[in-house]
């Protein structure tokens, strides 16, 4: 029983990872109709830079949380305004190559800084040691960051369903002509949703700094579980993302657990599943042919 | 939400109809000179450079049969790339037959595999086919991570021998193995020459323009998007299995997702939709690369990856497109100011 709930918050925890990444992806997916690679890049990144902030500047997680969180934000307004935004008219393959090569230059541009081996992160302050509940001792950094990733998640789906804003960007997705008809300015609000998006991922990568091997190819492996998990909610639906998420970090925690390395194999056999069962994902609509 | 993926606004992938096809004259020419130098490479190029050369080359050809003729971008080509490295390899060792014998049944293998991995892939298309395609690989990559006893972990196979028919030249010297290679890789080419322009390849033509349509004139799109995703298969696997005798080592480098990255980097740098562009491509990045390591430069991935923004960005077309339009524009031009026929 103590072996199963600790198994379940760690697969809450990365699942948190998962599904605040992946609810980035799908937001940007939403609006833009890009695919972005470099998503697994800038969770990487997000880890780095609260890293090199410790490293440098002596702040620790607290400091970093919001302030790498900004940063992403501007680093993805950047890319959207410098790059995407030039290939949005053409065949999302055009952005998801290009988004693979900025991928390349972020991953060796941090490797020839900061080297191949794993950059020194500690817990944050207050949440060191273990915390008893009902006579078992649970991490309290696993418990906060699972609790923090849910909580984001809600503020999100808050923010895209209770608000003006929210409001505004869904019916963008939903139907950018029309949206534009009703005298919505649509093009106003790409460059915020992608940085939006980034920033996501840069949070997920700070969480995930105190208890990840923080190095420049932690994000490779990462993007392509986020894929599995896109396609197992289905890529437009923010929902799906969520639910998704949390569903391959339980099954990635239970599988380490129960079957080692091959763990990440059930991920894999979850999606094919998925894609056999209901192609368009578990939240997603089915496409056009 | 995903409005965007079914209204594309303009679909830029190169189609035949707007592309003038040379003229016959100039086609066989280009052949010519396309053998002669596939026949002089290792005279001028370190012969297990040239070899990397021809085998990428094959490799990038077998994505462009899905990506420029089909309309399906794999991600995850390096799964029968490497699986046949992997196969080819073991038959190599533990059966010690001929590589050409080793090397086809490596392909054989890899055409196996794309026979589940296509039947899931094909029920997604654009986007989602790039990203389940991407995760089987990853998948196929655990699992040789794993499987030590087999595919001899992070260590990779090691030691394939070069067995063939006694021939000693051959079996030690990468120069005479070339030329015992090569006739592998042209038959992979010849085959998708022949994919290409047979009726088969004008049906893939016609689903990568309008599915819907290809479906109304009674094309069952699925079965043939699975038999093209099968017959690419085998030729990454044909090119995958030379590489790995060529090389002695299987390693999970031929696995790992950024050798399905780097082909795709080929096939778009030398042109999508033409079969010429796969070894322009191949030329121009193996040689990169190749400079850029005896160089002693580490950080191979920030090149690369910027050639990969420059042409997605500028240069759509690749060489051998951009070069294709140029010279089509100037023989039109050409054929008006001598008042021919278009």
């Amino acid at each position: 029983m103590t072996a199963f709930i600790q198994y379940t918050l760690q697969g809450l925890a990365n699942g948190g990872f998962y599904a605040l990444s992946a609810l980035g992806l799908a937001v940007i997916f939403g609006v833009l109709g890009v695919v972005n690679f470099s998503h697994g890049a800038c969770y990487m990144l997000g880890a780095v830079i609260a890293a090199v902030l410790l490293d440098t500047l002596g702040l620790g997680f607290w400091a970093a949380l919001p302030l790498v969180t900004v940063l992403m934000f501007g680093f993805g307004v950047l890319m959207e305004r410098l790059l995407v935004r030039w290939l949005l008219k053409l065949d999302p393959l055009y952005n998801f190559l290009l988004t693979f090569g900025i991928t390349l230059i972020l991953v060796d541009v941090v490797k020839r800084r900061y080297g191949v081996s794993s950059l020194p992160y500690q817990l944050p302050a207050g949440l060191e040691g273990r915390i008893e509940i009902a006579g078992i001792g649970l991490s309290k950094y696993l418990i906060f960051a699972s609790l923090f990733s849910v909580l984001v998640c809600v503020a999100v789906w808050m923010l895209l369903t209770k608000t003006r804003i929210g409001m505004i960007v869904r019916a963008s997705t939903e139907d950018a002509e029309r949206s534009r008809a009703l005298g919505i300015n649509v093009g106003r609000w790409v460059t915020p949703v992608f940085g939006f998006g980034i920033a996501l991922a840069g949070l997920a990568g700070v969480l995930a700094a105190p208890f990840r091997a923080i190095n420049a190819d932690m994000g490779s492996n990462f993007i392509i579980i986020l894929f599995a998990v896109v396609v197992i909610g289905g890529l437009g639906s923010i929902l799906g993302a969520v639910v998704a998420g949390f569903l391959v970090g339980l099954v990635e925690a239970f599988g380490q657990a129960y079957a080692g390395q091959f763990s990440q194999v059930f991920i894999f056999v979850l999606m094919a599943l998925v894609i056999l069962v209901r192609p368009a994902g578990l939240f997603g609509r089915e496409e056009a042919a | 939400m995903s409005q965007q993926l079914t209204q594309k606004v303009e679909v830029d992938l190169p189609t035949q109809s707007v592309i003038p096809r040379a003229r016959p004259a100039l086609r066989w020419l280009m052949l010519a000179v396309g053998l002669v130098v596939v026949l002089a490479l290792p005279w001028f190029v370190y012969p297990p450079v040239a070899m990397d050369i021809a085998a990428w080359a094959l490799f990038a050809i077998s994505v462009d049969l899905l990506l420029g003729y089909t309309g399906l971008l794999s991600f995850g080509h390096a799964a029968f790339w490497g699986a046949s490295a992997y196969a080819t390899g073991l038959v190599a060792i533990k059966l010690g037959v001929p590589f050409p014998v080793a090397v086809l049944a490596g392909a054989v293998v890899a055409m196996l595999l794309a026979i589940p991995t296509g039947y899931l892939a094909v029920r997604r298309t654009g986007i989602y086919f790039a990203m389940v395609t991407l995760a089987f690989a990853q998948m196929l990559y655990f699992i040789a991570n794993q499987w030590r006893d087999v595919t001899g972990g992070e260590n990779g196979l090691q030691g394939i021998p070069k067995s063939f028919f006694g021939v000693e030249q051959v079996e030690t010297d990468s120069f005479y193995f070339y030329y015992a290679a090569i006739p592998l890789i042209l038959l992979g080419v010849l085959i998708a020459w022949r994919i290409v322009n047979s009726p088969f390849g004008r049906v893939l033509v016609a689903i990568r323009d309008n599915p819907a349509r290809a479906r109304a004139l009674g094309y069952d799109v699925e079965r043939y998007k699975i038999m093209v995703f099968v017959l690419s298969a085998g030729l990454a696997g044909l090119a995958g299995g030379v590489f790995s005798i060529s090389h002695g080592f299987a390693s999970l480098q031929e696995l790992v997702w950024t050798t399905s990255g780097k082909v795709v980097l080929i096939t778009v740098l030398g042109g999508i939709g033409t079969l010429w562009g796969g070894p322009i491509g191949a030329a121009v990045v193996v040689l990169l690369e190749d400079r850029l390591a005896s160089s002693g430069f580490n950080g191979i991935g920030i090149i690369t990856g910027t050639i990969f923004v420059v042409i997605v960005l500028a240069f759509r077309h690749g060489i051998w497109g951009t070069a294709r339009n140029g010279l089509g524009a100037w023989l039109n031009r050409r054929r008006v100011k001598t008042g021919q026929r278009l």
